[in-house]
């Protein structure tokens, strides 16, 4: 039995993983003010927080840099420090090009080519390849002793873990080694390359020769850089101080995506470190039937109120009983003992009142 | 919803998790059951209705039976891709080349709206119906196609990729059918779109932004707005204090939950409305007692079918 706090510990990379729309934004923020107050100078990187939580964190402003949260606002601890920052996908990975170009001309021609622009959307998933790009950079930034990641809010969980490898594979790829063999371009008057591109022509009328030469040539400067940062990440991810949350609601299909994902870590050799359920409804051992709970509260509530929230009641429970066989098997599947619980709150979390609230549920003693 | 079983497609659009597959599902079953032979398309190989309505998840691809008057396709560009080469090129063989090709499949990946556009493009034939062999008429076997849409912004990129392609190309059959589609897409009469919210913040001001963007892109508006999950409301004001002032009990926490939720998301339901104004908006219900495959998939159709 060890509570989220000591997990976290000896912690410097914490990566909160899971389907969209469970509240990972809420619960990596939350994670993150709790390290602050425990002193620590923490970054927590989101990717689209709601409005209203972005601007309880001081986060009006859309950039790529981590800002600091108001420590006025903040009951913090010593030399505890909050920083957050709003990823910007495009801005990241022309900044990730910028850091692997030899040179500027390089770099200024891969940023204005049209493929370039298509691929780093399409190719590297965009966001999940950023993401872990920034989280990257934000390691070797001497301001911070721990970064939290919120994973973006894609419906696939597994897309994160997948996209740096996508990258790598595209550039180590067969297609990318015809063109950069010596004879490089010359090659493209190739029987099969030719009738690609002429194939491709004549379907959309689009000439992509010259757009795809320019890439390619500017791109194979960059290609070993790619592979040493890819390299360096999953040594980072696979690192004793980084960790992976598994996020989850109790419902079907997140909780689903919740054990794929966690069965992925496992078989890759990452270090899980804890199941984190949100917007479980509480179970209530003692309810038995709406009348009987009708009954118990007509006195202080009238017949017809009483009626109604018993009837409420039931309904909840309904949910909670299947919360809690979710939540069974979720453990079961995970082997994890302690899963950590949060209850569906009233509100919805979107100021530092009811973060903190958040905060005091996820580091609570099991 | 009688005005949206009518078109030849309609597009379920919204936020990622609102539910836009459990929405394509029941308008599905409804449609089915309005004597109108339809087809539910997802792309990206997607396979999220066939759960949810408790069938097995079919291969990409090919069509296959959910219900009576019901059927389901998942498209993926590569299937795509190779049957537009087939129908297009003169040759068979030099389709299969093609589509052999490593180089021409990274091209096409490359080539910017191509994707979208060979998955958009696939959902419009659904629309059109096969050539008839011999050179006779198109025959449809479906009278609706119902498009589960990606999310938002790749939702939006796909309904996009006709006029994003028709100013990349110009030229070539491609780009020609690209007009067609898009000319489809713009006409009211033939396409509907559906915007889909949960009560939520984020949900509400994705679904609220979206009605100007497919503005933009598409010049037109958006034929329905649907709340999804919304909690019921049973208490009223007249019950605050009695719900404030009484006594510690699990099942007095249950109600007031349900009654700050409830209003949260009435809240929500109303900024959403503001921002459809003139456009009619349908909720549907959360359900507490799930179905037998999930959610009550056939119970939200009959709500669907009542709306007016």
């Amino acid at each position: 039995m060890s509570t989220l706090g000591e997990r976290l510990r000896e912690r410097r990379v914490i990566i909160c993983a899971g389907a969209g729309g469970v509240g990972k934004t809420t619960v990596s923020a939350a994670i993150a003010l709790h390290l602050a107050r425990e002193g620590r100078r923490v970054a927590v990187v989101t990717i689209d927080p709601a409005r209203r939580l972005a601007e309880s964190l001081g986060l009006e402003r859309l950039g790529n840099e981590p800002q600091r949260v108001d420590p006025g606002r903040l009951a913090l601890g010593g030399r505890g420090e909050l920083w957050a920052m709003m990823l910007d996908a495009k801005r990241t990975f022309d900044e990730l090009i910028g850091q692997l170009a030899p040179d500027a001309r390089t770099r200024d021609e891969i940023l204005a080519n049209r493929i370039y622009r298509n691929l780093s959307e399409a190719i590297a998933g965009s966001q999940e390849y950023t993401a872990i790009a920034k989280l990257y950079d934000l390691t070797h930034d001497a301001r911070f002793d721990a970064i939290v990641l919120d994973t973006p809010p894609s419906r696939n969980a597994l897309d994160f873990l997948d996209a740096p490898g996508r990258l790598t594979a595209f550039l180590d790829g067969r297609a990318m080694r015809l063109f950069l063999a010596p004879a490089g371009i010359a090659r493209v008057g190739a029987a099969g390359t030719s009738v690609a591109l002429g194939g491709l022509r004549r379907l959309t009328g689009v000439d992509l020769l010259e757009d795809l030469s320019a890439f390619f040539r500017a791109i194979a400067d960059l290609t070993d850089g790619f592979r040493r940062r890819s390299a360096a990440v999953d040594r980072l991810l696979a690192d004793p101080a980084t960790t992976f949350l598994v996020v989850t609601s109790p419902e079907h299909g997140a909780a689903d995506e919740a054990i794929f994902f966690a069965a992925r870590l496992r078989r890759a050799g990452l270090p899980f470190g804890a199941l984190i359920v949100n917007r479980v409804h509480p179970l209530d051992p003692l309810e038995r039937d709406r009348h009987e709970t009708a009954a118990r509260l007509e006195g202080a509530l009238g017949r017809s109120l009483a009626r109604r929230v018993a009837r409420t009641h039931a309904q909840v429970q309904q949910l909670a009983r299947r919360d809690a066989a979710s939540i069974a098997r979720l453990a079961r599947e995970l082997g994890e003992r302690d899963p950590v619980c949060v209850p569906d709150f009233e509100v919805d979390v979107h100021d530092l009142e009811a973060l903190a609230a958040v905060e005091a549920r996820l580091f609570a003693a099991p | 919803m009688r005005d949206l079983l009518d078109k030849r497609l309609v597009v379920v659009i919204g936020k990622g998790g609102v539910g836009k597959s459990t929405v394509s599902a029941a308008l599905g079953l409804t449609a089915a059951r309005a004597g109108r032979r339809t087809i539910i398309a997802e792309v990206a190989g997607r396979t999220d209705v066939p759960r949810i309505l408790g069938a097995a998840p079919a291969p990409a691809g090919g069509e296959h039976r959910l219900a009576p008057g019901l059927d389901h396709i998942s498209i993926d560009d590569r299937h795509a891709l190779a049957e537009y080469l087939h129908e297009h090129l003169p040759f068979g063989a030099l389709a299969g080349l093609l589509q052999r090709s490593e180089l021409f499949t990274l091209f096409t990946a490359a080539t910017p709206g191509m994707r979208e556009l060979l998955s958009i493009g696939k959902v419009w034939e659904l629309t059109r119906g096969r050539p008839g062999s011999g050179g006779r008429r198109r025959r449809r076997r479906h009278d609706l196609v119902v498009l589960d849409a990606p999310a938002t912004a790749n939702g939006l990129a796909l309904l996009a990729a006709p006029r994003t392609f028709a100013a990349a190309a110009g030229v070539g059959p491609v780009a020609r059918q690209g007009e067609a589609i898009r000319a489809t897409l713009c006409d009211p009469a033939q396409t509907g779109i559906l915007v889909v919210a949960t009560p939520e913040e984020m949900a509400v001001s994705e679904a609220a932004a979206l009605r100007g963007d497919l503005r933009g892109e598409l010049g037109r508006d958006v034929d329905r707005a649907l709340l999804n999950a919304l909690l019921p409301a049973r208490f009223s004001a007249a019950d605050d204090a009695a719900l404030d002032a009484a006594p510690d009990d699990p099942a007095v926490w249950s109600a007031r939950w349900l009654r700050t939720r409830g209003r949260a998301q009435r809240a929500q339901q109303a900024r959403l409305r503001r921002a459809y104004r003139s456009v009619p908006c349908t909720s549907l219900p959360f359900l507490f007692a799930a179905g037998p495959a999930g959610v009550d998939v056939e119970r939200l159709s009959h709500v669907l079918e009542r709306a007016r």
